[in-house]
């Protein structure tokens, strides 16, 4: 008996510092893409060819649910707030918690889901077929040529992903509300603009997606680059994408909001 | 006669994780000739290309690609020297995103300030020199595996390099694409002035392309010579090598206890 | 895919993201409506602010003209500075009285400008000197039981009086 609890705690301190391995790893592979984004910036060619798959692509799924949740949120939030004779500021409540919190948070996690792991599933597969290894004997470095546009188109579809989301939640918000149930339309409009802050709210909302965007694709690429190359490899890195970035992401969100909004409001 | 050689390679030794892969590997290569490394799979034949790619480094001696030490290069100098070489992956590994022709393209693109035009010109001449300029809008998953290997041939050709090394270029391709690509390792190594090493287990068609073979076997050169000095080699390794028998200094078996020890035979006789 | 339509859509969708950061600050948001950029600044001091916060609305006759920046308890006057960004559309007299008041019984509070008749207008980093506190329930409520007491001690005295 005492000798499994040795085991155990041994296999125990083995993990710890195999993560910890790992995230010094993840850092220094992070830091090595920032030094090789010169290139791929200035061949902005590259971003863009990313930018459709990464940005364009996730852009329907982005605005359908963006659409649904809004929508949901002035079903709920009217139920609730009718109670109490403030329908009118169903408009507040949708916009706030959209542009606050749901917006940024709900919209990283479909980027992850569906950018993230696509990012991770092709960097993965490029090295499992030796293309990665082909490209370095190519005198090409593939951290420069693959890894680095697909960082930064990463991170800049992020935050406009999130602001489409928020835009079509209010608008399903607007939809539900002010056409379905008939709250009243001035109302529903100026209660929102005077709660919801440019700076405080709007502001804060967009420096969280940029962190996100940030995070995600910085698993995203990594994950691929560092998978097994082997079809299970490939697989399994393309789940820890999904995972992680999600981990990550309410981690990070609870971080931020800390920061953002103590003290105020 | 050394000086012509364009690789060299003394007393190499690599280990991976205390196991030691190559051990004590002396070759030549001169220039303008196409060499075959044969062996068995899995005894450190495409290591030795990636010692010689630089992609990986040796645990002692060294290997010399136009007489500089690969692995004493700083990283800019080892990119300036791949520019020179290049290497065929098993499976081409053409990337997947780009069509055929951005793929033959890729390297005059990053390489090269060229006028698009003339990348234009020089990419439907390579692809035609593979018999495949017809191809050049497809996407890699619409070729075949033999047509896939021609493209990746072509790619490697791009920018006219002096050393090309083939990994297992005739892997799981039917008999006539295989000629064809055997055909073409000949034609293009003697056409383009540079030359060819061909890691390989298919004796028979390697045989008849190449000018000289290197046998490893569990790491060390267990034989060396033209073609014809292979065939009739007396060694008992390249014989049954050369003609694909089932047993010989290579067992069938893998090291085991005795067959009736671990069917426990012996325990109940006893 | 063709290298142009890619690009076209690229660019669909960058218009689309920047379309709705734009329609976040100017519908949503309060962007279009109060500017940070073309304002100025007044301070206020107020002997209880009561429970004021950061980014409450400044009103005047129930129209947003600023808003409340920063609060900080000043050590001269042992009171709390408000500092307000004014709108720079609207301009008020010298003499304006600023009071904390609440929106509705349970609402948030803000504060009130009420304008005064003075000629000269109050210019960027000018004290409003006249203001009045924000009610708080529990001296509301003590005043109410001194008053009621000190009218019973009266009434207490008539009678007194009486005898």
């Amino acid at each position: 008996m005492p000798r499994r609890i040795v085991i155990g705690i041994q296999g125990v301190g083995h993990r710890v510092i195999d993560s910890v391995w790992r995230l010094g790893y993840a850092a220094r592979f992070f830091t090595l893409t920032l030094l090789k984004s010169g290139a791929s910036i200035r061949r902005f060619s590259l971003i863009i060819r990313e930018l459709y798959f990464t940005g364009v692509l996730t852009m329907v799924i982005i605005l359908v649910s963006g659409l649904f949740v809004g929508m949901v949120l002035g079903l709920q939030g009217y139920e609730t707030l009718q109670k109490y004779g403030a329908e009118t500021a169903v408009g507040t409540l949708v916009a706030l918690s959209l542009v606050r919190e749901l917006g940024p948070v709900v919209a990283a996690l479909l980027f992850a889901s569906r950018a993230g792991s696509a990012i991770t599933a092709e960097i993965g597969l490029m090295k499992a077929t030796e293309q990665l290894e082909a490209m370095g004997m190519m005198a090409v470095d593939p951290v420069a040529r693959v890894v680095a546009p697909r960082f930064w188109a990463g991170v800049i579809s992020m935050p406009l992903l999130a602001a489409m989301f928020s835009t079509m939640g209010v608008f399903g918000g607007y939809l539900v509300a002010v056409v379905l149930i008939g709250v009243d339309e001035g109302s529903f409009w100026s209660q929102m603009q005077s709660m919801v802050d440019f700076r405080f709210d709007i502001v804060n909302g967009i420096i969280k997606t940029c962190v996100f965007g940030v995070a995600i694709t910085a698993i995203a690429v990594f994950e691929g680059y560092d998978a097994q190359p082997t079809a299970e490899g490939v697989s399994g890195a393309t789940t820890r994408t999904v995972v992680t970035s999600a981990l990550v992401i309410l981690g990070l969100d609870f971080v931020l909001t800390a920061f953002m909004f103590r003290g105020v409001g | 006669m050394t000086t012509k050689a364009l690789v060299e390679i003394k007393d190499l030794n690599f280990s991976y994780d205390e196991r030691a892969i190559l051990k004590g590997i002396n070759m030549t290569m001169p220039r303008g000739k196409v060499i075959a490394i044969m062996g068995s799979s899995g005894c450190g034949k495409t290591t030795l290309l990636r010692l010689i790619g630089g992609a990986v480094t040796p645990s002692s001696g060294h290997v010399k690609v136009d007489s500089q030490v690969v692995h004493e290069l700083s990283r800019n100098e080892l990119f300036l020297l791949r520019r020179k070489m290049s290497m065929l992956f098993q499976f081409g590994a053409l990337f997947t995103d780009l069509s055929v022709f951005d793929n033959v393209a890729f390297q005059m693109r990053e390489h090269t300030n060229l006028p698009e035009s003339v990348i234009r010109d020089l990419v439907l001449m390579k692809l035609h020199s593979v018999g495949l300029r017809g191809a050049h809008n497809l996407m890699p998953a619409e070729l075949s595996g033999g047509m896939a290997r021609r493209i990746a041939l072509a790619r490697s050709i791009a920018l006219d390099p002096m050393l090309i090394m083939f990994d297992e270029p005739f892997a799981g391709l039917d008999p006539i694409s295989l000629s064809v690509i055997g055909n073409l390792i000949r034609r293009l190594t003697e056409a383009l002035g540079m030359t060819s090493i061909l890691v390989t287990h298919d004796v028979h068609e390697s045989l008849k392309i190449v000018d000289y073979v290197y046998f490893i076997s569990e790491g060390v050169i267990t034989a060396h010579g033209t073609p014809a000095e292979v065939r009739e080699s007396a060694s008992p390794f390249v014989h049954q090598f050369v003609h694909s028998e089932v047993n010989g200094p290579v067992p069938f078996h893998y090291p085991a206890e005795t067959y009736a020890t671990d069917l426990n035979l012996e325990s109940s006789v006893a | 895919m063709q290298r142009a339509t890619m690009d076209l859509w690229v660019g669909l969708f960058v218009i689309a993201g920047v379309g709705a950061l734009l329609i976040l600050a100017l519908k949503v948001g309060n962007l279009g409506t109060y500017n940070e950029a073309k304002s100025y600044t007044l301070v206020g001091n107020f002997e209880n602010i009561g429970g004021l916060k950061i980014r409450a609305p400044v009103k005047s006759a129930g129209v947003v003209v600023g808003r409340v920046t920063d609060i900080q308890f000043s050590m001269k006057s042992f009171d709390a500075a408000v500092t307000m960004n004014m709108d720079n559309r609207y301009q008020f007299p010298k003499d304006t009285f600023a009071s904390i008041l609440t929106s509705g019984l349970l609402g948030e509070q803000y504060v009130g400008l009420a304008a005064g008749g003075d000629e000269g207008m109050l210019k960027s980093g000018d004290k409003i000197m006249k203001t009045n506190s924000a009610l708080v329930l529990e001296d509301m409520i003590g005043r109410f039981l001194f008053d009621k007491a000190s009218e019973n001690s009266d009434g207490d005295g008539e009678d007194d009086s009486r005898l």
